[in-house]
């Protein structure tokens, strides 16, 4: 491990970690938003706030991934990416069939329109970074 | 929050974003003038968060006061964390990562102002 020499086109530099940057933006608020949701008025809306912890979560290991970089971290953030994209696509569309069962907005209703719909560009970008690039092996 | 200095914040944060964009579409990473427009736009919302803190604690509260505590934190925290990023990675990608946090920025003062609706 510790002779080996650090690839450069990892994972983890140059675009990724651009998208290390998002994710971790996104992480942190959405986090905050359902954790502040979740403990102030969990019973209006369980669904949307548990779904918000959710999507927190997933950004989160994300980010770990890209962060953590080599085989293991880009397939655990491909893994990620690939559910979020999922994950946007059906609340979203969810969201605009069936409003009453999320009464309250997500990160991902509406295709994340709250926010600027990074959320829906967000995992494009990641899989698209993470599909195309090739960590130096090593190992 | 003071409308005439979050309208600044916003403009001088989209200048600042857009002038470390352009080193990325030039592919490079930004220079010391850069740094310096980022230290400054950081200092001016520190000033905008404690001028919104005075009026907090004086007795003023935002419509939304958790999303505005969350917003405010936010928005004194993605500079500097995006600089120390954008220092790890000394390529066009570091001034996208400085350009896209000013524009962050830039969104999160709009947030700030809508929030706070003032009274």
């Amino acid at each position: 491990m510790s002779t080996e020499v650090e690839p450069r086109t990892a994972v983890n530099a140059g675009p990724g970690r651009v998208l290390i940057g998002l994710y971790g933006l996104f992480a942190l608020s959405a986090g905050v938003r359902a954790g502040f949701q979740i403990a102030s008025r969990f019973d209006q809306a369980p669904a949307a706030y548990l779904l918000s912890a959710v999507a927190a979560a997933i950004y989160l290991v994300a980010m770990l991934g890209l962060i953590r970089g080599g085989r293991g971290g880009q397939r655990l953030a491909l893994v990620c990416c690939a559910f979020e994209l999922a994950g946007v696509l059906v609340v979203g569309t969810a969201s605009l069939v069936a409003a009453d069962v999320f009464p309250d907005e997500t990160v991902w209703s509406f295709y994340g329109r709250g926010y600027g719909f990074v959320p829906l560009v967000l995992p494009v970008l990641g899989l698209i970074w993470l599909t195309h690039v090739r960590p130096t092996a090593h190992s | 929050m003071y409308a005439e200095l979050s309208l600044v914040v916003m403009v001088a944060s989209l200048l600042v974003g857009g002038w470390c964009l352009v080193s990325a579409a030039r592919e490079r990473w930004l220079g010391a003038g850069q740094v310096v427009a980022l230290a400054a736009l950081e200092l001016v919302l520190l000033a905008q968060a404690v001028a919104a803190t005075v009026r907090m604690v004086g007795g003023e509260r935002p419509d939304q006061f958790g999303t505005f505590i969350g917003y405010l934190a936010t928005s004194v925290a993605v500079l500097p964390l995006a600089t120390l990023l954008s220092f790890m990675e000394r390529t066009r990608w570091g001034s996208v990562i400085a350009g896209v946090a000013a524009i962050v920025v830039a969104v999160l003062t709009l947030r700030l102002r809508q929030v706070w609706v003032p009274a």
